[in-house]
């Protein structure tokens, strides 16, 4: 009697299961399930032991072949309810289930810096032949404890993503190998240092340099946040799990144009799920995950131990296999894992000093090759040609000239300076004597011209006015009234005629100094020497992967209003005769977002710095974040142009970043916010997530200006701010402190 | 000398404070609240970021701004300015009664009969040993102080500084501070008023915390 209860109520567990998965959706099946149930609990009495076994045995197989059936019914929006749902796999399961042993590092479930993040050293025994190795490896992942509430549902705070950070530079250090597992709706949108976006962005660029190999189960993938610890060598997504540029209700809200909490329709939400293109099998055809791991019948759950014997097998193999990939002696062994899928066989996973580096090439390669078979590109073959015949030509130049003469020139001359240090080590005293008599004779006290360059720069210019430079008169300065700067109650400020303030005061309030945005037009005319901007790159398009609804007549639109194909534009240009590689995101086209096009295109901008020893400066006129329906091939642009400029920043690139009105989620979160050197125009605001959304997700009301740059520049994610007035200036000033001999300015 | 009891009937006979609205420049005036009698809000929300009722909106070069109730309240009465008439800076336009709360009246009286010493910085506040010894002697009201006399010491972040009392003359008759806790910097630290008050204060206040009704 004890066994038919306990299955009944397990029955009752898993109906209860099914229900909650498919939401309000009401299915044959799942009536049948019920009635056939509730009959059984029913009836119980009535039956003698015999009939009971009998009948339980055939509802639990009509369980058994029901569940078969609704599995292939699931469509995305369930599978977003079964990752979410508290019965789901969690970190610790797997740390108990796929790892011989482990330690958690820096927490104990709620005392933790962050409990929604866990990081582990484990390792895996391995038994080969009749030795038995253990094999250490560093976990870290998000942890959503099964619905635990100081968890936060996974949602990490940046000091959580800070931890893992800290944690794969430890593993760096010990030369072993980091398995991450993702299970994030999306990170935590707060600015307190390090800041959600900030520390996102160092961890990425982290990642894209890390000297061990990096494997990544996906299970709920949510953008920013599943970047955080995503960037991987091998990404294995969990059959039922999904990958997403923004969660289907964000992207629903967006969609219906929601504001102040308002709650799209369970149709809308479910019709964003799918086109979304979120799941498992699509991420696979789309290239941004490299297998699938198929779960039990409606998602793994903590009893489902043989989907832990499979996970240990499959992340074992995926490990050996990047370890091989990059090894030197392979061979045999490498044959053996892909053909005869043999698990017995070793693969020590330290790695040497060549193979490292091997790996990090190997990871920069898989990523920047994504997405590009969605690009869209318009320029004519001749021309292509034409720029790759001139992109070799300008790295054969380079080489010559900075790898091959710029080594040895440098050599000599940091041997010069050294015996030329020492020497006026010693013989300083009688040199300066000396000197001070050589400068009494007349005619030869001459002061040499370029020593004192750096120290006037910040002046005037002498015969360079203001006047000269305004070209560009922004469309603003054509209303024919006074306009009021929002400080006017706390500093006073009087009216301004909206002529001058858009024309002569360059958008800014002569009273408090308050920066009104501008075109940015206004910065091509006003920051670059006058006709130095070449654009190149023009004919790269935005386009629709996804084949997402309404998307292909709202960038009609977007290429018709801004007379551009895309919102990012690439160029290049000379601030007072410094030559750079600029690449500028328009918030006029789609809100500044960042789809394949706009991430192409920094990529190529970043390549062609790195090629022509350039400078590399982007200017965020304003970004929306990632273009949302673009789905994952958005969301991949993060790793992927963080992937380049980290590569252009070890070549020795200098990269600047400036942004300007608003600039929010993942570029900053990832290829703008990884620059060592940010700054901002007083018109900035700059953050993860905006005050709406924060509200929704932390239910917190913020502060008014929360964002605002100066706000930004107090919690230490920018560098400096500055007036657009001065723009000009300060960027050659920038140019000249921050390069220098080894960054790419002369 | 002022005289508390009377300030407090005075107080007790229009429990209100009343704002006439003005304009702060030339333009078109355009009324949104358009009858006596309607009641307005102030600046609400955590940091005040949300504006109170929007009253009407002033038009001047093509720039219309809206003007919004300062405080809550209730309009009581409109100057004679019709609606889209234009008018002259300072002009004013209504009339906004707001009634006093509690702690409002109590501040307007201890404002009136206190000098309040507050803190110029934060940090740890202490008398100087003389006023100290004085103090525990004679306790609260019967200490005399004056302008330039070292009163207390604040003490912050490993250093010391002695502040001197600026202000009229006068007995200390509360202490706002406890010398082990640290102050935020706007804070009263001492309230000083003449001698002869101090019974007569301590009753009003009273009073005010006993009695008073806070009407909407």
């Amino acid at each position: 009697m004890n066994q038919i209860e306990k299955q009944v109520l397990d029955l009752s567990e898993r109906l209860r299961y099914i229900e909650d998965i498919f939401g309000n959706r009401e299915n044959a099946n799942i009536a049948l399930l019920r009635s056939k149930l509730n009959d059984f609990k029913n009836n119980q009495s009535s039956l003698d032991s015999g009939q009971l076994k009998r009948q339980i045995t055939s509802l639990m197989d009509l369980f058994h072949f029901l569940e078969n059936k609704l599995e292939k019914d699931l469509t995305p929006m369930d599978k977003v309810r079964i990752v979410r749902h508290p019965q789901r796999i969690c970190l610790k399961d797997i740390l108990e289930n796929v790892y011989d042993n482990y330690t958690e590092i820096g927490g104990k479930d709620e005392y933790s810096i962050d409990p929604s993040m866990i990081i582990a050293r484990a390792y895996i025994t391995r038994k080969v032949g009749k030795k038995v190795f253990r094999q250490p490896v560093m976990v870290i992942g998000q942890e959503k404890g099964h619905g635990e509430e100081f968890r936060n549902g996974g949602s990490v705070k940046p000091w959580g993503n800070a931890k893992a950070l800290e944690y794969m530079k430890v593993a760096e250090i010990e030369n072993i190998p980091i398995h991450t597992y993702i299970f994030t709706p999306g990170a935590f949108p707060i600015e307190d240092y390090p800041g959600a976006a900030q520390q996102i962005a160092k961890n990425i660029y982290a990642m894209a340099g890390l000297k061990v190999p990096v494997i990544s189960v996906i299970s709920e993938g949510g953008s920013g946040g599943a970047e955080a610890i995503g960037l991987a060598d091998t990404r294995i997504m969990l059959s039922h799990g999904y990958y997403s540029v923004i969660s289907p209700e964000g992207a629903a809200a967006i969609e219906g144009r929601l504001k102040n909490g308002g709650r799209a329709t369970p149709q809308l939400v479910e019709s964003c799920a799918k086109q979304l293109k979120i799941t498992a099998k699509d991420n696979l055809e789309m290239g941004y995950i490299d297998r699938i791991l198929d779960e039990p019948t409606l998602g793994a759950r903590p009893e489902h131990f043989d989907f832990f014997k499979k996970l240990r097998q499959e992340i074992i193999l995926a490990t050996d296999e990047i370890v091989l990939s990059v090894r030197g002696v392979k061979l045999f062994r490498a044959i053996a894992l892909r053909k005869l899928n043999n698990p017995n066989i070793y693969v020590r996973w330290t790695l040497s000093p060549k193979s490292r580096e091997r790996l990090t090439w190997q990871r920069y390669q898989k990523f920047i090759s994504m997405s590009r078979t969605y690009l869209i590109d318009g320029t004519p073959s001749w021309q292509k040609a034409f720029s790759a015949v001139n992109d070799y030509g300008w790295s054969v130049y380079s080489f010559l000239r900075y790898e091959f003469l710029g080594r040895h020139q440098r050599k000599i001359t940091h041997l010069a300076e050294d015996v030329h240090g020492e020497v006026h080590a010693l013989f300083g005293r009688i040199i300066n004597k000396g000197s001070t008599i050589i400068q009494k004779i007349p005619g030869l006290t001459k002061e040499k011209k370029d020593s004192c360059q750096l120290t006037t720069l910040s002046s005037w210019e002498s015969g360079l006015t203001w006047d000269e430079h305004c070209q560009y008169i922004s469309p603003q300065a054509n209303q024919d009234k006074t306009i009021t700067c929002p400080n006017s109650a706390t500093f006073g400020c009087l009216d301004l005629w909206g002529p001058d303030l858009f024309n002569d005061f360059a958008g800014v309030c002569s009273y408090c100094g308050h920066h009104f945005p501008m075109e940015y037009e206004w910065y091509l005319f006003n920051v670059f020497d006058a006709r130095s901007i070449r654009e190149f790159n023009p004919k790269i398009e935005s386009g629709n992967p996804l084949k997402y609804d309404g998307l292909d007549i709202k960038l009609e639109q977007a290429k018709k209003n801004s007379g551009h194909k895309s919102a990012c534009m690439t160029f290049e240009a000379s601030i007072k005769g410094i030559r750079v590689v600029v690449a500028m995101l328009m918030a006029r086209f789609r809100g500044g977002s960042v789809g394949v096009a706009e991430g192409e295109k920094f990529i190529l901008a970043a390549e062609t710095a790195r090629r022509k020893h350039l400078p590399f400066f982007a200017y965020v006129h304003g970004t929306a974040g990632i273009r949302i329906q673009e789905g994952t091939s958005g969301v991949i642009q993060m790793p992927r142009c963080t992937l380049a400029l980290r590569r252009y920043l070890e070549a020795g690139g200098l990269y600047i970043v400036l942004y300007d009105t608003n600039s929010y989620a993942g570029p900053v979160a990832s290829f703008l916010g990884c620059s060592p050197y940010q700054f901002a125009v007083r018109s900035a605001n700059i953050g993860f997530a905006g005050p709406g959304v924060i509200r929704e997700t932390t239910g917190q009301d913020i502060k008014p200006h929360y964002h605002k740059a100066f706000m930004t520049l107090s919690r230490g994610h920018i560098q400096g701010i500055w007036d657009r007035r001065e723009i000009r200036n300060n960027l050659h000033q920038a140019f000249m402190t921050m390069g220098g001999e080894f960054l790419y300015l002369r | 000398m002022i005289d508390i009891v009377s300030l407090l009937d005075e107080i007790k006979n229009a429990p209100y404070k009343e704002i006439t609205l003005s304009t702060p420049h030339s333009g078109h005036i355009e009324f949104v609240v358009r009858q006596a009698g309607v009641k307005v809000t102030g600046f609400t929300g955590e940091w005040n970021e949300k504006p109170g009722t929007l009253l009407a909106y002033l038009t001047r070069e093509g720039n219309k701004k809206p003007i919004h109730a300062p405080e809550k309240g209730e309009v009581v009465m409109f100057h004679d300015i019709n609606d889209h008439q234009f008018v002259q800076a300072g002009a004013p336009l209504l009339k906004i009664r707001h009634f006093l709360t509690k702690q409002e009246v109590i501040d307007i009286i201890l404002k009136k009969a206190l000098h309040l010493f507050n803190a110029p910085e934060k940090g740890k506040y202490y008398f100087v040993s003389a006023i100290d010894i004085k103090l525990k002697a004679r306790g609260l009201g019967h200490v005399n102080i004056k302008q330039g006399d070292e009163v207390l010491i604040i003490s912050r972040m490993k250093r010391e500084t002695i502040l001197t009392y600026e202000g009229p003359a006068g007995i200390i008759y509360t202490v706002y501070f406890n010398s082990n806790e640290s102050v935020e910097a706007g804070v009263p630290l001492l309230g000083i008023c003449p001698k002869n008050q101090v019974e007569k204060i301590k009753d009003v206040v009273n009073k005010i915390q006993m009695g008073w009704e806070e009407k909407e």
